[in-house]
């Protein structure tokens, strides 16, 4: 805990302690602006926000690369992109990151990817945390049979092989446009995630339901309802946040896993999982097709999970590092 | 003990209960047409009809839920629609590999991540200790079908091109068993080993600061004696639990281990399953290692309830 306590000193020294000839002057700093004062120390948290910051301009940017380069996502190009023996070219001044197998741009593709794990990752993470925190709430607060039934439902989701029921769904309902399996893709990640969320809220709730201030607040005449919004859920914010930083990058490495077997989002919208399923039988000659995707992706979720444990040392200084880096 | 484990026992029933039922209804909520799937697309309305009853799909739904439980409690799981083997035997031919890779890249990745966060808990703050917090966060990070096509490109395609044979590919397993599951067991146990070494050196910073260890060695003994006698057995035991859990659960993620590899597994076999529309074979693997799942947690609830004589009473 030394880290603490030097932290705490150094801001202490930058509220500047009394100037000299004058009284001492006390700024108050809400616990948003404290949280944000320590995450900006954090070189690691900051450069991840650095480049998932270009990463996200990146995939914004993508109909712009397709213009640029005139090779439109889908697009295939047999006379420049492979070499007469129908072998993809790599890295050139006409595809920047090589071509693909059916002669398509790895780039624009690429910046499409990005989109999919971005817009999947985020909203099925969200998603995830908003159900996790409900049903973590209403199952310690609640308790009684409620909590029985949920807290049994969340330990028999965390039962089912994920990957193998993610499939199963996917080949039950048969989904061929784009739109609804992406939205599939993003059920079937929150599905699988919400329970671990929750459990971990649960114990949250279950020790806050304990404490001081929500006895006193019942004392007060305070009704459940308001105990839970008012008392209970706010003390969860760091937590939530924290977590749902974390389930993003385990959300697209899902998603990824989930294309790469040809279950998740539907071609021909181009995913950097389903890049290197299509790309992996040629491999052996076309290493971009196999590093590209694969780096962004690598890049995409170090990043994420550099940025989660800055939020969670920045949050909780007093948690425990001992797990994390440091 | 013996109410706590009937209890639990009890309670993986309805799990399996609850499984094969959720499984009957994404089956009758498809929207394929079984009948299509076995007689093809040429097919003629009558041999469609005579597909269906020959299934039992023209009687009423209970009736089919009732009869689909009478077969999965005398354990038989059906054909498949594709060429009418029992689906028990074609699991049975599979499993052998799949709990040959799930065991090997278990014991690489225990061992590995056990010596790795022991060693970087003694030696906190150290150059070592860094390079173990660089690498828990890399493998974290890495997919692990991103990993074995690094690996199945790095060693079995540039290195098998220089001579080295590190990788063998098809059956039979027994043939050249080591280079088959080498290269699949480092890419199954990549994240895992990563995630254990940060486990375990959670538990074992948690364990040495306790004041039981404090005492250990103001009484005189060995710094090692303590680290190894006092601290490791007691930091291994939430390591263990979730060892258990994660054994389980891996056996229903090797999918995309055998498909990279080529390995024939249990994994490999859903895979071929969905391009082919075989149903019945998808639902056998899924219930097969949803029971996996389920042993596995029974065990370690039963095997912590041993050591922990706390558990009993929740």
């Amino acid at each position: 805990m030394s880290s603490y306590t030097e932290l705490e000193a150094q801001e202490l020294r930058e509220d500047g302690g009394p100037p000299p000839g004058g009284p001492a002057r006390v700024r108050g700093r809400s616990p948003f602006q404290l949280a944000w004062a320590r995450f900006r120390r954090d070189r690691l948290a900051v450069a991840s926000l650095g480049v998932l910051a270009l990463i996200v301009l990146f995939a914004v940017l993508a109909p712009l690369w397709a213009r640029w380069t005139g090779h439109p996502y889908d697009a295939t190009f047999p006379k420049t992109g492979l070499d007469p023996d129908g072998q993809p070219r790599g890295p050139s001044g006409e595809f920047w990151l090589g071509a693909d197998q059916l002669g398509r741009d790895v780039l624009v593709r690429a910046a499409y990817g990005a989109r999919i794990s971005l817009v999947v990752g985020i909203l099925a993470a969200l998603l995830a945390s908003v159900v996790g925190t409900l049903v973590g709430v209403l199952s310690g607060y609640v308790g009684g049979a409620l909590d029985t039934l949920l807290a049994r439902l969340m330990d028999m989701t965390l039962a089912l092989p994920y990957l193998l029921v993610a499939i199963l769904l996917a080949t039950t309902f048969q989904i061929s446009s784009v739109g609804a399996s992406l939205t599939m893709t993003i059920l079937v990640i929150a599905f699988f995630s919400f329970a671990a969320f929750g459990r971990i809220i649960r114990g949250q709730v279950l020790s806050l339901k304990q404490k001081e201030f929500v006895e006193a607040a019942r004392s007060l005449g305070a009704s459940n309802t308001r105990i839970m919004l008012v008392d209970v859920l706010p003390n969860l914010v760091a937590q939530v946040t924290v977590l749902t930083s974390l389930l993003i990058p385990t959300s697209i490495v899902f998603e990824a896993t989930l294309s790469f077997l040809g279950v998740g989002v539907r071609l021909p919208m181009p995913s950097w999982g389903s890049m290197l399923g299509e790309g992996s039988d040629v491999f052996q000659t076309a290493w971009w097709l196999l590093a590209v995707p694969g780096v962004l992706l690598l890049l995409t979720t170090l990043s994420f999970n550099l940025l989660g444990d800055g939020i969670r040392d920045a949050l909780d200084p007093r948690g425990d590092r001992s797990g994390g880096r440091r | 003990m013996t109410r706590f484990v009937i209890r639990r026992l009890l309670y993986a029933v309805v799990v399996l209960w609850l499984v094969s039922t959720l499984v009957f209804v994404f089956l009758h909520i498809s929207p394929v047409p079984v009948e299509r799937v076995i007689g093809g697309p040429r097919a003629t309305t009558d041999t469609l009809e005579q597909i269906r009853r020959n299934l039992g799909l023209d009687e009423p739904v209970l009736v089919q839920y009732w009869e689909f439980l009478k077969r999965l409690l005398r354990g038989d799981l059906g054909a498949s629609y594709i060429n009418g083997t029992p689906v028990a035997t074609l699991i049975a031919d599979r499993l052998p590999t799949t709990v040959w890779l799930v065991v090997g890249a278990g014991i690489l990745w225990f061992v590995g991540g056990v010596v790795t966060g022991v060693l970087s808990a003694t030696r906190a703050r150290s150059v070592a200790d860094r390079a173990a917090t660089v690498f828990v966060l890399i493998g974290l990070s890495t997919p692990p079908f991103v990993m074995a096509l690094v690996l199945l490109y790095l060693f079995a395609t540039r290195l098998g091109e220089a001579g080295f044979r590190f990788f063998e590919a098809g059956p039979p397993l027994q043939e050249h068993f080591l280079q088959r599951m080498i290269l699949p067991w480092i890419a199954l146990a990549f994240l895992m080993i990563a995630a254990y070494t940060r486990l375990t050196r959670g538990a074992m910073l948690d364990v040495l600061g306790e004041d039981y260890v404090r005492t250990a060695r103001a009484k005189g003994l060995s710094r090692r004696r303590v680290v190894y006698r006092h601290g490791l057995r007691a930091a291994l035991t939430p390591v263990v639990t979730q060892f258990g859990i994660d054994l389980g659960a891996l056996i229903g993620s090797t999918i995309v281990t055998e498909k990279v590899f080529g390995l024939q597994g249990v994994g490999q076999l859903v895979y071929q399953s969905i391009a082919l529309g075989d149903t019945p074979v998808i639902i056998g693997v899924t219930l097969v290692v949803t029971l996996f799942v389920i042993v596995a947690n029974l065990l370690v609830d039963v095997g912590y309830s041993f050591l922990d004589p706390r558990v009993r009473l929740s």
